[in-house]
């Protein structure tokens, strides 16, 4: 561990960015005085409030995708040193003990939108093939939902605290615009509404949409998705529960062809 | 499917529920938020949602209490009729949600679980782990999916609202909206628009909202005529932590779940918290609140843990800061469960400050949580039950006719002070309600549906905003509109936040000036025509200072001490003699004087856009139910007010009843 960082410290910051979504990349570098307290999001609102480059350069604002600033919202993931993460739950003083240079880079397997906002879109439909949501009869008043125990609810809400922040599938091998690989995140919520007492009816549906090409199967088992995910969900978990009940599933239609 | 459309803009829990309920109801939307939907502020709530359920009602709760404690806890500012309505309707709310999957905590019998929250004495609060408004999100946006997916429903994320469109009667005919990454500009005709666009935290700079809780577009709803709410009234969480870009919560429901607040009893006292022994430990609250304890209402706390920094007690140095105690020693409650009922704000705070607090006393302070003011919006009450009549086109209607305001953009249910846990009820509520409303409102379309409306209006509105664009992307003086948002906040922070004088509002008003004339020098660092974010924050910072003024002059203007609205120069002196005669003569006078602050102030403030600034002026509060009264919540030595309110209350009752005779 290095010496603790003092006011005073000039931090070095260099951001990969572009334009648009056909340009080329490129990369700035800036220098950005050190506070106490700094997560990654205070270096880039301290580069918006000064858009000049170490060389002297005045330049264009860095162009992020951030919302709630306390890693439940999950816009802010980057590549920061190289790892995928949260921008705002990563701190300065965490970034110094590994080297003096900060370096912010987007995710690679979405579309580069601008800078480091990227086009995450394919997450959302994906929930949408997984049938993502308890098909409930009607929103009207007809009482209580299903007695739940403990146990289940310790179950599910692990796999509810997923944000679609698209950490699991950057660091996903089989995932990637070669690939129609569904990615590991769909794959956990689909296990989460197959636990769901009311969900379970229409189990069938989830699993066949991961039985298909891009399905359960392109699945390499790298596991690395569980490593990087920051809410801890149980990704490898859910992928094994789904690869169990997808074989069911097809024995189960084999048997009633 | 009918033939009109309804344009949602926010996609948090109020604009979600009305998507779904609208699409069951066949109602087409079009659904525009600046983020994707499932990462709308509603994500940060932690707590809980507050329903009467099986627990407290074989107490003898009923939702009359629940309601009760809503109107007490926002010091009767807000209108009866809808808090009644929204209070009867949470045991259904909350079955809604657990029908719809959301992984609430549950009791060993499977029912679900419940905990207490500030300014009742009731465990009246479900949740989800300590990321209760995560997951009643989740479910939500899971349903929009799922009519999304079925063509009900169409989304434009990473479009931003840039104001209503309305006819030459005043009617409004849809909205403007521009794509946030092709900057392309375009109108949405509608029969209805609904805003649910949330708080306006950033007006503070560093506050517990997200990053897009500008209060933009409730502004520029504002500018084209709304009529802007109870805009003085903001609610500061009493605990949150410090941070150089957020200043982040820890829920309520850490106090909820037997946290406490406490500081040393010597001031300065350089030992580890850990290293403390009790018996010098100031546990404030409970000492002046014996009766709530930690879990007075928030606007309590939030003065109190203030004046005790103030008075030299703070826990930092270099800071102010008081202790916040999850550790089994001051709790008596095992580490294990709390972390099953409290993990998700645990992780938190070992985030982001390196400690565990189930191992030492987290350090907290209060930070601007909540706009309880909003844009104005009516409601029709139902005469039989004292509540809503839920098919009447008026409820969330602002006085633009087809201009709805739903949720936290609104200011229909929180009066002065927001108790914890109601806001995930007051949003999803008053989404839902959004059904039987517009179903009303299309039975008999004001002057005739949207589309005998000619293209020229829509044209020329585009056309305005297109202008506005082009004559912000073309300023280049020297300010830097993200270091003026610093000092906007900085201001509004150390003026308009917790405590409040005369002197210092007038002299922010005088500083909002030169700021207002600073953002003319403007210069965008940014002036590309792609995924320009400089235009967008630099647009919202002219909301803001506008918004702020607004805010600044309603505190200027409401001379008294209400709720989250604190002005000592107006506070009445509490009886303090010993003397038993001379104390109730004392009370009597505080009596008297409460009587006549409620005289003037009982009354909600209204701001109106003119070209020189907001115009104001007061409405009376429907108090059609429960009579107001003094908001002591059992402080100790004052319960010779509450005794004499009383007794005078009866008094004049009985006088009434004779003459009647």
């Amino acid at each position: 561990m290095s010496t603790p960082t003092s006011a005073g410290t000039i931090l070095t910051v260099r951001v990969r960015r572009q334009d648009r979504p056909q340009d080329r990349p490129y990369t700035q570098i800036f220098e950005v005085p050190y506070q106490s307290d700094m997560n990654v999001i205070s270096v880039l609102q301290a580069i918006a409030a000064r858009p000049v480059t170490a060389d002297g350069q005045a330049t264009t604002p860095v162009a992020w995708d951030c919302n709630c600033l306390e890693e439940v919202c999950g816009a802010c993931s980057m590549l920061i040193n190289g790892r995928v993460r949260q921008a705002c739950s990563c701190l300065v003083d965490e970034l110094l003990r590994q080297g003096p240079e900060i370096s912010l880079a987007p995710l690679t397997k979405f579309p580069v939108v601008r800078d480091l906002v990227v086009d995450r879109s394919r997450m959302f439909e994906a929930l949408k093939k997984v049938r993502a949501w308890i098909p409930v009869d009607t929103y009207a008043d007809i009482g209580p939902g299903p007695t739940i125990s403990t146990e289940q609810q310790e179950q599910m809400y692990p796999l509810s605290r997923c944000m679609t922040c698209g950490c699991c599938m950057e660091v996903c091998p089989q995932f990637n615009d070669a690939s129609d690989f569904i990615g590991p995140a769909p794959i956990a919520q689909a296990a989460l509404f197959n636990l769901n007492p009311v969900g379970k009816m229409t189990a069938s549906e989830r699993l066949r949409a991961l039985m298909g090409p891009g399905g359960i199967t392109d699945c390499g088992n790298a596991q690395n998705c569980v490593k990087v995910c920051p809410k801890e969900v149980p990704l490898t978990w859910a992928i094994g529960k789904i690869g169990r009940d997808t074989t069911i599933e097809a024995v189960k239609r084999w048997l009633l062809k | 499917m009918s033939k009109q459309r309804v344009v949602i803009v926010g996609g948090g829990l109020a604009g979600l529920a009305a998507a779904m309920q609208l699409a069951e109801d066949e109602i087409a939307v079009d659904l525009i938020s600046m983020v994707p939907v499932k990462r709308s502020h509603s994500v940060c709530a932690q707590g809980g949602i507050n329903c009467v359920n099986k627990f407290t009602r074989a107490q003898g709760d009923t939702e009359w209490n629940h309601f009760e404690d809503t109107v007490y806890g926002g010091e009767f500012l807000n209108n009866q009729p809808p808090v009644k309505e929204m209070c009867y309707w949470a045991p259904k709310v909350v079955d809604l949600a657990d029908r719809l999957g959301v992984p609430f905590n549950r009791s060993p019998e499977g029912n679900l679980a419940v905990r207490r929250f500030g300014g009742t004495l009731y465990k009246r609060t479900v949740y989800a782990g300590a990321s209760t408004g995560q997951q009643l999100l989740y479910a939500l946006d899971e349903q929009v999916r799922r009519w999304e997916a079925e063509g009900r429903v169409k989304k434009y994320e990473f479009w931003e609202f840039l104001g209503p469109i309305l006819d030459d009667r005043g009617v409004c005919r849809g909205c403007v909206a521009q794509d946030m990454f092709s900057l392309e500009i375009k109108a949405f005709p509608a029969d209805a628009v609904l805003l649910a666009t949330g708080g306006c935290g950033l007006i503070f700079g560093k506050s517990t909202m997200s990053m897009v809780c500008t209060g933009g577009a409730s502004a520029r709803a504002y500018r084209a005529g709304a009529l802007y709410a109870n805009p003085e009234f903001v609610q500061v969480h009493p605990t949150a932590i410090p941070g150089a870009d957020k200043l982040r919560l820890i829920s309520e429901a850490a106090r909820g779940e037997s946290g406490r607040v406490w500081v040393p009893r010597k001031k300065g006292d350089p030992r580890h918290p850990n290293e403390i022994p009790e018996a010098e430990r100031y546990y404030f609250l409970e000492e002046r609140y014996p009766k709530y304890g930690n879990l007075v209402p928030r606007d309590i706390a939030t003065r109190e843990i203030f004046a005790v920094c103030k008075d030299g007690y703070s826990v930092n140095p270099n800071t102010y800061a008081v202790y916040l105690d999850l550790t089994e020693r001051a709790t008596g409650v095992k580490a294990e469960v709390l972390r099953r009922k409290l993990g998700a704000i645990l992780e938190t705070y070992q985030k982001f400050r390196g400690v565990d607090p189930l191992s030492e006393p987290m350090q907290i302070f209060p930070a601007v949580h909540y706009s309880m003011g909003g844009l104005w919006v009516d409601y029709e009450r139902d005469g039989h039950s004292g509540g809503l009549r839920l098919d009447s086109p008026r409820n969330q209607q602002t006085n633009v006719p087809g201009l709805y305001a739903i949720g936290e953009a609104d200011y229909q249910y929180h009066g002065a002070n927001r108790l914890g846990a109601n806001s995930l009820l007051s949003c999803i509520f008053a989404g839902l309600i959004m059904g039987p409303a517009i179903r009303a409102l299309f039975r008999d379309l004001p002057g005739g549906s949207v589309d005998k409306q000619p293209a020229r209006l829509f044209e020329q509105a585009v056309g305005r905003c297109k202008e506005e664009m082009a004559a912000l992307l073309r300023k280049d003086g020297p300010e830097n509109p993200y270091r003026l948002h610093r000092e906007l906040g900085e201001l509004m922070t150390r003026n308009v936040t917790v405590v409040r004088n005369n002197a210092e509002l007038k002299q922010t008003l005088v500083e909002l000036d030169r700021l207002g004339e600073r953002y003319e020098r403007c210069g965008l660092s940014d002036r590309g025509p792609w995924t320009n974010q400089t235009l967008s924050f630099t647009r919202a910072l002219g909301d803001m200072l506008m918004l702020a003024k607004v805010i600044a002059r309603g505190a200027l203007l409401r001379d008294e001490c209400r709720g989250a609205h604190y002005k000592p120069e107006f506070s009445i002196a509490p009886p303090t003699a010993e003397q038993p005669d001379e104390l109730r003569e004392q009370a009597r006078q505080w009596c008297r004087k409460y009587h006549a602050q409620n005289q003037q102030w009982l009354k909600t403030t209204l701001a109106k856009w003119t070209p020189q600034g907001a115009e104001f002026s007061y409405e009376p509060v429907e108090c059609d139910s429960i009579a107001p009264r003094p908001r002591t919540y059992g402080l100790k030595g004052a319960e010779i007010i509450d005794e004499v309110w009383k007794a005078e209350v009866a008094e004049a009752a009985g006088q009434k009843a004779a003459a009647a005779h």
